[in-house]
């Protein structure tokens, strides 16, 4: 399984994370793009700021790449977050994943982002007209 | 000893900062160290969730702390 993990803090490419996980050999890509959504509980974001405690960010996705690749047999695994002032519609985080087969890689790609949202360490705080919140830190 | 800690996101609107310095008796573990965090910043006892990375990597409660470990508090997370 070949990797690339990357944090960025300008905007990403859905090509370049795509090319990321190109292989010949593969019979499927799936590619997750999350976005920042415009808003949450009925009130209107105006942005996000996103921060992360980046070598530890950088090991951690990292890591759920190599645990992926030992639960499914994968080509390649790209997994691309940004960091810093997001709009409403840009894109947060892009995950490719290349397998075989179909299957795998959906399997897989689902597995990263809902690992990557409980381990990275990488936070975000929403902007709203009257207000700000760190998201998910209180229950 | 003296123990230099970072903060992010939320931990940093706690401390109101982005590190602090503990101090804490040798052999100290984690859970020493997060018992101390919520006496002293009682707001952490408020979130859904609170770590401490060392060294880079999420520390069991019973690791112990030493000398130079680059001790970080995580609280929950929010990425993708």
């Amino acid at each position: 399984m070949v990797k690339d993990i990357q944090l960025l803090t300008s905007p990403l490419s859905l090509e370049t994370c795509q090319a990321q996980a190109d292989d010949p050999t593969a019979g499927g890509t799936v590619l997750f793009i999350g976005t920042v959504r415009n808003h949450t509980s009925g009130k209107t974001v105006l942005r996000l700021h996103f921060e992360a405690y980046e070598p530890m960010a950088i090991q951690e996705m990292d890591k759920i790449a190599v645990q992926a690749s030992e639960q499914w047999p994968l080509h390649r695994v790209a997994i691309h977050h940004r960091t810093g002032m997001l709009l409403p519609g840009d894109i947060a985080v892009i995950i490719a994943v290349s397998a075989a087969h179909r299957a795998e890689a959906f399997a897989a790609c689902q597995y990263a982002i809902d690992t990557l949202k409980q381990t990275v360490p990488i936070w975000k705080k929403e902007f709203f007209e009257d207000g700000e919140v760190w998201v998910a830190a209180h229950p | 000893m003296k123990v230099p800690i970072k903060a992010f996101g939320i931990a940093k609107e706690i401390i109101g900062g982005s590190s602090i310095v503990v101090e804490i008796p040798a052999g100290s573990q984690v859970t020493d160290l997060l018992q101390l965090l919520k006496e002293q910043y009682p707001a952490f006892k408020e979130l859904a969730s609170l770590a401490i990375a060392v060294n880079a990597t999420y520390a069991d409660p019973e690791q112990e702390i030493s000398t130079g470990d680059e001790v970080v508090i995580i609280p929950p997370v929010a990425g993708g």
